[in-house]
């Protein structure tokens, strides 16, 4: 399938191949750059490129690659860093050198590397579709390897094999593979979405006792820049009790990423003790990078995400920034001259958005195990405004909404959750949970420490009038109880070794405070002088 | 690549910088072309759309002059690529890299794209060697690390170019016992020719190294848009060629944004917030994350951009999108420099994201984070006071909290404040544990 280029928009060509698909891939010009078909028409197509086109030229050729955009999928992927488009960002920089340069292709995978296999199945064995025939050390994750096609085997690897090599082989010479490829776009199938039940633990007290998260949920991080966005996403990268991370820099600083790499091939995951970047993947489309790749960069994600979930392991996808992908889908749009929503962004913001949030969710996956998927992300609202678009359609499919707060990031409060406006729609559902397994006082806690910072903020209100001579020793002492909550268990600086906080710690902490203020209000009570509670009762 | 340059006489309409020309055999995005008017005048302009064999060019000086039928349009099979050299050291040039010192053309080593191309991620080096500005306010509190992008966001009439220039003077990228090499490259965007004076008499003053670009308010505007991408392309090939520190000092970006805007406007795009295109936090991101630092490279692009903030207002698309990129930012306050402060820097909103790894033992020294968590603590709670303040009056206020009141006074009298004086790192961290001392705020 093979045409020519008869016009040029920004990050969108016009081509006139026949017989194309729509999402299929194209690769355009001399260079070889690559696109997608997101509009088709007769006798032409519109395609969206995922790379700088100036320089692309009218009249040269254009070719349909035949399959839409998908992702290779196998062992590697863990400890990887990849663009939008999936290219291996480590292994494209000891080719081709620090800069990144338009039509560089290396397959995603290195399929040249050696791993080691074990088979589960012998010469001989029928397998059906979806049946783990061995396993490949990915590091330390067994790596379980499905047969992608049903027969008897004749052949099966053992021992040290190559992912561009055959694993194994079925009667009339058909071929299985240890890695497959996935069209991004298209959700991966699974038995049954379950309901969630369980925390996402995050090792931020706020968060796992305030507005805990689920497993297999999603939340929102909305803030205004320098509110604590990336620091928390990837702290949470860091803490998460989940088996695998990708964590998706779209449209965010290219130092960042690099910090991130560094950072996560040093430090050791708090659960496992493993090299935390040796279950991480990360997918960096930073800023300066084509918008065009950025719009593709979190579905890249998440279908790597959803692999590993296919494979029975609770995967946490984190994104950063939600907004530059919304922004990326505007600018592709506004090239294709499509009618303007709101604030110029495409009327389908919403649902392409709801349809992301989609893949999240508990699953029974295709052969029988239980993954999950969770989704947290990060939202950037220009000039802090959160009644703009792309904040309201995150609001509205999000279970999570932690709210991230400029006053409280100025006064050096982090994570500056704001504790009254954020919400979590599994709190409910999640404190038996934490009853059960962390502390039976949870719940108590949890309503008291509400209570006792609602009143606070009552009171410093009326401390900003009257000033706070003004206030009763019992008030007094109430706001002392509550400064302790927002600086001693609520502030959690990331560049301490307070970072991570287990939940049994978290309620531990709490339960000091809460108990330290129940006993001091007693002692105030019985006639003690506030001064000398205050001064030698501290906890 | 074609055999010749081609050239055209079939413009169909001329609007405002736009031209459409019609059966277009073969073009690039981005080509370069010249267009010749009946007079024989000639401009520069650039592919922007090409639909079939129709072609929007862009043009980047006037189009007074043009016509239908007798302007020609010759295409040169080249995107936009600056002529590179050494011995562009020490020159001014005008937003189309013309000299404009009297001094002839530096003879090109090389042409290289002005649009540049990503660092590719996994190749950047951690920002983490920390450079004195010689400012209390930066170093101590916001500090400044080599390949950092950080904006000054200050307000009509405050003295920002005072503290560029201030910066410009003191500033030391390198120990001298390093034998590295620093460079500045300034690159100046609707500036008056009374700010324009003022920078070349700082910039001749200096012994640094300079390239400038300079697009006054007279100039094109198109320009404006062209002289930053020169200013990071010349930036890169002394960093990352000539193994040189660039510390790259670019203003007005509230310039460039309305250039962004009006070229945007005239080619009817689809207007964003306040009739920005859509498309500026992509646009200025491409600026700005060009600075940086190379894994395995001596050299580094440090970027400081100022921003004026319209209507004072830092939610104005325009510093909000520069934040969004940059890594922190410094911001004046209108209510320090009435109060006659110089720098009038306020620490609260100002924020630099690198300082973590920029401070501390080996860097600055071991004390720093302990002296500016502090710093910034107690001021911020005095900020506080000083609403109460306002209500209840001093006199209502317990004795703790004036004490904090007084210092958050003495904080910004005297280490904000410092005139012309330039503070070395430990000048700066001795001034602040003093002010603690004073108010018994040393080591609670
Ligand atoms: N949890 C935290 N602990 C300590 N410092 C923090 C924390 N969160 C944010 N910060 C500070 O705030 C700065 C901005 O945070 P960042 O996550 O980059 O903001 P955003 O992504 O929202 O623009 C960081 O560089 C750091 O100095
Ligand atoms: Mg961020």
């Amino acid at each position: 399938m093979k045409g020519q280029i008869i016009g040029i928009s920004g990050p969108t060509v016009t081509v006139n191949i026949p017989d194309l698909k729509l999402y299929d891939r194209v690769r355009l010009g001399l260079e070889r750059l690559q696109g997608e078909v997101v509009h088709l028409s007769s006798g032409q197509a519109r395609v969206q490129v995922y790379e700088d086109t100036r320089g692309l030229a009218l009249g040269e050729p254009a070719e349909g690659m035949g399959r839409p955009l998908s992702a290779q999928l196998g062992p590697g992927l863990l400890t990887g860093i990849f663009d939008g488009l999936q290219r291996p960002l480590s292994r494209m920089a000891a080719a081709h050198g620090p800069f990144i340069r338009p039509g560089k292709l290396l397959s995603p995978l290195a399929l040249d590397k050696s791993w080691q296999f074990t088979p589960d199945r012998a010469v001989g064995d029928t397998v059906v579709v979806g049946e783990v025939i061995g396993t490949i050390a990915e590091g330390s994750y067994f790596h379980p390897i499905h047969a992608a096609l049903a027969g008897t085997l004749t052949m099966i690897a053992s021992g040290p094999v190559v992912l561009k090599d055959p694993i194994a082989l079925l009667t009339d010479g058909i071929k299985l593979f240890a890695h497959e490829e996935w069209p991004i776009r298209q959700p991966r199938p699974y038995r049954e979405k379950l309901a969630p039940t369980v925390p996402l633990i995050t090792g931020h007290r706020i968060i796992d006792f305030l507005f805990p998260l689920a497993k297999g949920g999603t939340a929102i991080l909305p803030g205004g820049f320098g509110t604590g966005k990336t620091i928390l996403e990837q702290s949470i990268a860091k803490f998460a009790d989940v088996d695998v991370v990708v964590y998706a820099g779209c449209g965010e600083r290219g130092n960042e990423m690099a910090e991130m790499l560094e950072e996560f091939s040093e430090l050791a995951d708090p659960w496992s003790g493993n090299r935390l970047m040796d279950r991480t993947i990360l997918v960096a489309n930073t800023s300066n990078m084509p918008v065009a790749a950025r719009e593709a960069s979190i579905y890249t994600a998440v279908t790597m995400a959803e692999y590993y979930r296919d494979m029975g392991c609770h995967v946490l996808l984190l994104a950063d920034s939600i907004s530059r992908w919304a922004e990326a889908l505007r600018e592709i749009s506004s090239a294709m001259e499509e009618m303007p929503g709101e604030e110029g962004y495409p009327t389908y913001l919403a649902s392409r958005l709801a349809g992301f949030f989609a893949r999240a969710g508990v699953v029974e996956t295709m052969s029988g195990k239980i993954g999950s998927l969770s989704i947290i992300l990060s939202v950037s609202p220009p000039g802090g405004d959160f009644t703009e678009p792309a904040t309201q359609a995150c609001l509205r499919t999000s279970g999570a909404f932690l709210m991230l707060d400029t006053a409280l990031a100025h006064r050096r409060h982090y994570p500056a959750i704001n504790w009254f406006q954020s919400f979590s729609l599994y709190d409910a559902d999640m404190v038996g949970y934490f009853e059960k397994e962390v502390s039976p006082a949870w719940n108590h806690n949890r309503q008291k420490c509400q209570a006792l910072l609602q009143r606070d903020e009552q009171l410093r209100e009326v401390a900003a009038i009257v000033g706070a001579e003004g206030l009763q020793d019992s008030d007094h002492l109430l706001l002392e109880v509550a400064e302790r909550i927002r600086q001693d268990f609520l502030c959690q600086n990331s560049y301490s070794d307070d970072a991570f906080s287990t939940p049994e710690l978290t309620a531990e902490k709490i339960h000091n405070i809460i108990t330290w203020g129940e006993a001091a209000e007693k002692r105030l009570a019985d006639g003690e002088d506030l001064a000398v509670i205050l001064d030698k009762g501290k906890p | 690549m074609r055999l010749a340059e081609h050239q055209y006489k079939t413009i169909s309409s001329i609007r405002s910088q736009l031209l459409m020309v019609e059966q277009v055999t073969a073009v690039r995005l981005g080509e370069v072309v010249r267009v010749i008017g009946p007079d024989g005048q000639s401009q520069e302009g650039e592919v922007l759309l090409i639909d079939g064999h129709t072609v929007l060019i862009q043009i980047f000086g006037e189009c007074r002059g043009l016509d239908l039928k007798e302007s020609t349009v010759i295409f040169t099979d080249a995107i936009k690529q600056a002529p590179l050299s050494p011995h562009m050291l020490n020159r001014v040039f005008n937003g189309s890299f013309l000299p404009i010192d009297g001094l002839p053309t530096p003879l090109p080593e090389k042409w290289v794209p002005v649009a540049g191309v990503p660092i590719n991620p996994t190749s950047r080096a951690r920002p983490e060697e920390f450079i004195e500005t010689g400012f209390s306010a930066i170093d101590g509190l916001s500090t400044l690390v080599k390949g950092q992008k950080l904006p000054i966001f200050s307000c009509a009439g405050l003295p920002a170019k005072e503290i560029a220039a201030a910066i410009l003077k003191n500033c030391t990228l390198t120990g001298a016992d390093q034998g590295q090499k620093q460079a500045v490259v300034f690159v100046a965007l609707g500036l008056s020719h009374y700010e324009y004076s003022f920078y070349i008499k700082t910039l001749t003053a200096i012994e640094t190294n300079f390239v400038a670009f300079i697009n006054l308010s007279s100039d094109p505007v198109v320009e404006r848009l062209l002289a930053p991408r020169f200013g990071l392309t010349v930036a890169e090939y002394l960093a990352f060629e000539k193994d040189m520190d660039v510390l790259v000092v670019i203003t007005d970006m509230t310039n460039y944004c309305d250039a962004l805007r009006e070229i945007s406007t005239s080619r009817e795009e689809l207007p964003g917030r306040r009739g920005y295109p859509g498309y500026m936090y992509s646009d200025l991101a491409s600026l700005f994350e060009r600075a940086g630092r190379i894994k395995d490279q001596a050299g580094s692009v440090t970027m400081l951009p100022i921003v004026t903030m319209p209507e004072d207002d830092i939610t104005h698309p325009i510093p909000d999108l520069t934040g969004y990129i940059t890594e922190g930012q410094i911001v004046l306050s209108r209510d320090l420099h009435r109060q006659g402060i110089f720098p009038p820097i306020d620490v609260l909103p100002s924020l630099s994201r690198l300082m973590q790894q920029g401070i501390g033992k080996g860097r600055t020294r071991d004390d720093h984070r302990q002296i500016a968590n502090r710093l910034y603590k107690y001021y911020a709670k005095g900020r506080d006071l000083r609403g109460l303040e306002a209500i209840v009056g001093r006199d209502g206020m317990s004795g703790s909290d004036r004490n904090i009141l007084d210092f958050s006074e003495t904080f910004e009298k005297e280490f904000v404040n410092q005139g012309a004086s330039r503070r070395s790192i430990s000048a700066t961290l001795d001034a602040g544990l003093a002010i603690l001392k004073r108010y018994g705020l040393e080591d609670t």
